[in-house]
C-alpha cells in the first residue's frame, strides 16, 4: 500500500516537472472536414520530407476551424467555405488578422442511393429539397418514397456553404445531421431514400449516384466529377478550397502552404480526389504568402 | 499541552475545508454556469428560449434559440429508457433480493457492476454498428438512429443504478414484514408482491429517478446513437437531437463569448437545474423511506 | 391453493425472465467488442503511432494520453476525496454544514458530464488560461470523481468498527492521532479500491475532455502538462463518426473498444485483487 503511495507521488512529479516543459512547437491545422483527408495525406508528405517539422491536423468541421483561429488556438484553419463577416470582425477584436489561402478546388457532390433512378436535377430542386418543400422522390421523377435528407452539423463548411449558395434560406429541420462527409456516404449507401452532399473527394471509388446538376431548367447537366466542368465554372456547385491564418504565412507555414501550392502537393490533392488550382489562384495567393 | 490542541484543532480545520470545498465545487459551478449564460439572455428574450421549438442558431433567416424540441427529445428518450429499464431493473432486484441463492448472486451481482463500468462512447458505438441497424431492420427503416435507439441505449446505462438502489431497498425491508406476511399464509410471490415491494417503494422510486438523472445527462451515446436531427420529433422513430447532444455538436465550433456561446451555456444550465431538482425529489424520497424502515 | 401456486411460478419465472435479459445484454455487448476487436490486437495496434490518416497504425498515444489524464485525475481526486470523507466520518457533526456537504456531494454525481465539460472550458480554459491541455482535462475529470471518491473512501472508514477508536482514545491519544494509527491504516486499502473504481469510469469519460484538451490527431506524445494529448474514448468516438473512411477504420475502432474496456476491467480487478490481498494480511 505503501508502495502505491510512493508511485502515486512519481508520477506526480514527473507530471509536474514535465509542466516545466513548453508545449511542443508545431504547426497546428484545424477545421474543416472535407479538407481533413486531402491535407492530412499533405502533411504526412512533408513531415517524411523535413524530419523535425511536426504537423498535426484535426477536424471538427470548418466553423471549428475557424473558432479556433479567432481564439488563437491554430495556425492554419482549413476551410470549406469563406469567413463571414462577422468571423473576421471578431478576430479583429481578438487581434488575429485572418488572410485566406486557396489550396484546391471542389465540386460538391449531390449524392443518392445507385438504386435510385433519379440523377439530374436543377440547381433549384436541390434548395427545394435540402429546404425541406420537396418531400418525396415521386415529385422529381422517382419512386414513391419520402426523401430521408443527410446533412451535416452547423460546424460544417460544405453545410453553410450548401445554405449560402444553394439553398438560400434554412435546412428542414428534419436533416439527420452527421458528424462527417463518411457517415453521410455510409448511410447513403444503406438507404435508397437518402440524399446528401458530400466533397468530391469522398465519392472516388464509392458506389454512388452522384447527382448531375443543372444551373437552370432546361440547362445542361453537368457531373461534378468532370474536371472541365468544375475549373470551366460550367459545373454549377463549385467551391474554393481555403486555409485561413493569422497574418502573412511566415517561417514554417509559409514553407508548408508553398508544399501544398507546388506542383508534388497539387498531385497529391488530385490523387485524394479533389481538382488542382487554376491558374488565376495563383496570384490571389502569392499576396497572402509573405516574404522569407 | 496547548500546542497540541491548537494542532489538533488546525487539522481538524483543514479537514472541515476539506469537506467545505466539495460545496463550494457545486456552487462553483451553478455560480459560473448562471454568469456564462446570463449574457446570453441580453440578447434573446426568455420566453424565446424556454418557448419556442426552433433551435437554429446559426440560421440563413433569424438566429433562433428555442430549445423546446430539445427538451422533448431528451424527455423522450428518457422515458422511453426508463419504460425499458424500470422494470427489468425491479425484476432484477427482487431476483437478487428474494430468489437467488448465494452462489447465483456472486454471478449476478458482478455481471451489473461489469455493466456499470461500460463507458457510454462503447454503448453509443454499439448504437451505431450493432443497435442501429438490427432497430431498421425490425421496424423496416433504412436508418436505425433515432429515439427508440437512443431509449434502448440509455436503458442499458441507467439499468445498473435502478439494480443496486432497488436491491438496497428491497433488503432494507425489516424481515418481520416478510415473516408475518408468510405466517398469513401468503406465497413467497405473494409476499413479495404485495408485502416487500410497496414496503421499499419509496427506495425503489428514489432509485428510478436517479437513473432517470443519469440517462438525462447522458451525452456520447444520444450524440452517436440518435440521428441529431433537431426538430420536433413526431414519434420514437424519428431521429432527434437531445440538449446535451447540443451542446456537444456546437460548443466546438463557436467563437468563445458569442451569443451562441452564452446560450449554449443556458442549456447546460437548464441541464444542471433539472438534474438538481430530480436529485433533490430523490433525496426526500429516499429519506422518508428511511424514516419508515426504522 | 393451485392458483396461488401457478402465480407463483408464472411470477419468479418472469424474474428469471429479467435477469436473463440483463445477462444477455451483457454478452452481447462482450460478444461484440470481443469478437471483432481481438482480431486487432497485436503489439504493434497497442505500441505504435497511428499512419496514413489513421487508417493504419496503432493507437499508443491515445492510450498513453489516457493514462496520463488519469494519473491527473487521481492527482486531485484521491487526496481531496479522502479528506473530504475522513472530515465527514470522524469529524462531522450532525449539524447544517454537514447536511449541506452530503447534499452537495449527492448533486455532484448527478451532474451531466457535458456540464462538467462546459465548467472545466469556463474555467481551466478560459479564465485559469490553461488552454486546452491535458492539465485542464484531467482536472476537470478530477472535479467529477470527487463525488465517487469521497463516498467510495466514507464506506471504508465506516467500515472501521467503532472498538478501534474508542479503545485508542480510552488509552489518551488524540483524535487525530487515533485516525492516523488506528483507523487509516485499515481503511486506506478499501479507500483506495474504491478510488481506483472511480478512475476506472473516469478513464471511459469522453464529455468532460471534448473540449478541454482531446485532439483527434497528434503525430507525437504529449510531453508536457500544456500539451493536448489523444484519448481512448475520444478516438473511439471519432474512429466511429468523425473519419473520412469509417468503414475502412471500423476495425480500428473496434479495436480501440476492446482496448478502453479491457483497461478498465483491469482496473477494476485490480482493485478487487489489492482489497483481497491486503485483508487477507491484516488477516495473518
Amino acid at each position: 500500500m505503501k508502495r502505491c503511495l510512493r508511485i502515486l507521488l512519481i508520477a506526480g512529479a514527473l507530471c509536474a516537472s514535465a509542466g516545466h516543459a513548453h508545449a511542443q512547437k508545431m504547426i497546428q491545422i484545424k477545421g474543416s472536414d472535407t479538407l481533413i483527408n486531402m491535407v492530412q495525406r499533405l502533411a504526412e508528405v512533408y513531415m517524411q520530407k523535413n524530419p523535425g517539422k511536426v504537423i498535426a491536423v484535426t477536424g471538427g468541421g470548418s466553423g471549428t476551424g475557424v473558432a479556433a483561429l479567432i481564439n488563437g488556438k491554430c495556425d492554419i484553419a482549413n476551410a470549406s467555405r469563406l469567413m463571414k463577416d462577422k468571423e473576421i470582425a471578431q478576430a479583429h477584436e481578438g487581434g488575429i488578422d485572418p488572410k485566406r489561402i486557396v489550396v484546391a478546388i471542389d465540386g460538391l457532390c449531390v449524392v443518392a442511393n445507385v438504386n435510385n433512378r433519379v440523377n439530374q436535377l436543377t440547381v433549384d430542386e436541390v434548395g427545394k429539397i435540402f429546404r425541406g418543400e420537396i418531400v418525396n422522390w415521386r415529385d422529381i421523377g422517382g419512386a414513391d418514397m419520402p426523401i430521408t435528407l443527410y446533412g451535416r452539423q452547423s460546424n460544417s463548411g460544405t453545410y453553410e456553404f450548401l445554405k449560402e449558395v444553394v439553398l438560400k434560406g434554412d435546412f428542414s429541420p428534419r436533416t439527420k445531421s452527421m458528424n462527417g462527409n463518411a457517415q453521410i456516404i455510409e448511410a447513403i449507401k444503406q438507404d435508397v431514400s437518402g440524399i446528401g452532399y458530400v466533397g468530391v473527394g469522398y465519392v472516388k471509388g464509392e458506389s454512388l449516384n452522384v447527382i448531375n446538376i443543372a444551373s437552370r431548367p432546361g440547362g445542361e447537366y453537368t457531373s461534378p466529377l468532370n474536371l472541365s466542368a468544375v475549373r470551366g465554372g460550367t459545373y454549377p456547385i463549385t467551391r474554393p478550397l481555403n486555409q485561413y491564418i493569422n497574418g502573412q504565412a511566415a517561417g514554417d507555414i509559409r514553407d508548408f502552404i508553398l508544399f501544398e501550392l507546388s506542383g508534388e502537393g497539387q498531385r497529391i490533392i488530385e490523387e485524394e480526389g479533389f481538382f488542382s488550382l487554376p491558374d488565376e489562384y495563383a496570384g490571389f495567393n502569392r499576396q497572402n504568402i509573405g516574404a522569407k | 499541552m496547548n500546542l497540541s490542541r491548537f494542532k489538533e484543532k488546525a487539522i481538524e480545520g483543514v479537514f472541515f475545508l476539506n469537506g467545505l470545498l466539495v460545496v463550494f465545487v457545486l456552487l462553483g459551478i451553478f455560480w459560473l454556469l448562471i454568469v456564462t449564460a446570463i449574457p446570453a439572455f441580453r440578447e434573446i428574450r426568455l420566453t424565446e428560449f424556454f418557448l419556442n421549438h426552433v433551435w437554429n442558431p446559426t440560421s440563413y433567416v433569424q438566429s433562433s434559440y428555442g430549445i423546446i424540441s430539445l427538451l422533448v427529445s431528451t424527455l423522450m428518450v428518457t422515458v422511453g429508457a426508463l419504460c425499458i429499464a424500470i422494470p427489468l431493473g425491479i425484476g432484477t432486484a427482487a431476483y437478487l433480493s428474494d430468489l437467488a441463492s448465494p452462489r447465483v448472486r456472486e454471478i449476478v451481482k458482478p455481471i451489473i457492476e461489469i455493466l456499470a463500468g461500460i463507458p457510454s462512447v462503447v454503448i453509443g458505438f454499439l448504437g451505431i454498428v450493432l443497435v442501429g441497424p438490427f432497430i431498421a431492420k425490425v421496424f423496416g427503416l433504412y436508418n436505425g438512429l433515432n429515439a427508440i435507439n437512443g431509449a434502448v441505449l440509455l436503458a442499458v446505462m441507467a439499468l445498473p443504478t435502478i439494480v443496486s438502489l432497488s436491491e438496497d431497498a428491497l433488503k432494507s425491508v425489516p424481515s418481520s414484514y416478510e415473516h408475518a406476511s408468510l405466517a398469513l399464509g401468503a406465497t413467497r410471490w405473494q409476499t413479495l408482491i404485495k408485502v416487500k415491494i410497496p414496503a421499499a417503494l419509496s427506495g425503489i422510486i428514489a432509485a428510478s429517478m436517479l437513473g432517470m438523472g443519469r440517462a438525462i445527462g447522458e451525452t456520447m451515446t444520444v450524440l452517436m446513437a440518435t440521428g441529431c436531427s433537431p426538430a420536433m420529433p413526431r414519434g420514437f422513430l424519428d431521429s432527434i437531437q437531445t440538449m446535451t447532444a447540443t451542446i456537444a455538436i456546437e460548443l466546438g465550433e463557436v467563437a468563445y463569448n458569442t451569443t451562441h456561446y452564452y446560450a449554449l451555456f443556458g442549456v447546460g444550465l437548464t441541464l444542471f437545474v433539472i438534474t438538481f431538482f430530480i436529485n433533490m425529489a430523490s433525496d426526500i424520497i429516499l429519506d422518508k423511506h428511511q424514516k419508515m424502515a426504522r | 391453493m393451485n392458483g396461488k401456486k401457478i402465480k407463483e411460478f408464472l411470477g419468479f419465472a418472469m424474474l428469471r425472465v429479467c435477469v436473463g435479459v440483463v445477462g444477455f445484454i451483457l454478452l452481447i455487448i462482450l460478444y461484440d467488442i470481443f469478437s471483432k476487436g481481438a482480431g486487432k490486437i497485436s503489439l504493434e495496434f497497442l505500441f505504435s503511432m497511428p499512419r496514413k490518416g489513421m487508417t493504419e497504425g496503432g493507437i499508443l498515444p491515445a492510450i498513453i494520453g489516457t493514462i496520463i489524464v488519469t494519473v491527473i485525475t487521481a492527482i486531485l481526486a484521491v487526496p481531496l476525496g479522502m479528506g473530504c470523507a475522513i472530515y465527514l466520518n470522524e469529524y462531522a457533526r450532525n449539524n447544517k454544514m454537514t447536511r449541506l456537504i452530503r447534499m452537495s456531494i449527492r448533486n455532484l454525481s448527478g451532474v451531466p458530464s457535458i456540464v462538467y465539460g462546459l465548467f472545466g472550458v469556463v474555467f481551466f480554459v478560459q479564465f485559469m488560461r490553461l488552454g486546452t491541455c491535458v492539465l485542464s482535462s484531467g482536472l476537470t475529470l478530477g472535479l467529477m470523481t470527487l463525488p465517487w471518491t469521497i463516498t467510495a473512501s466514507e464506506e471504508a472508514l465506516k467500515n472501521v468498527p467503532r472498538s478501534y477508536r474508542d479503545g485508542s482514545l480510552a488509552l489518551g491519544a488524540s483524535k487525530w492521532q487515533t485516525i492516523r494509527t488506528n483507523v487509516l491504516p485499515y481503511a486506506i486499502p478499501g479507500m483506495l479500491t474504491g478510488t481506483i473504481l472511480g478512475l476506472a469510469r473516469a478513464a471511459g469519460e469522453t464529455a468532460p475532455i471534448l473540449f478541454t484538451g482531446a485532439a483527434f490527431y497528434l503525430p507525437f506524445l504529449p510531453k508536457s502538462l500544456f500539451d493536448q494529448f489523444m484519448a481512448l474514448p475520444y478516438h473511439l468516438y471519432v474512429m466511429s463518426t468523425q473519419h473520412h473512411a469509417i468503414v475502412k477504420v471500423r476495425p480500428i475502432a473496434y479495436g480501440t473498444a476492446l482496448v478502453l474496456i479491457t483497461l478498465i476491467f483491469l482496473m477494476n480487478l485490480s482493485a478487487i485483487i489489492f482489497r483481497y490481498q491486503l485483508r487477507k494480511r491484516r488477516m495473518e
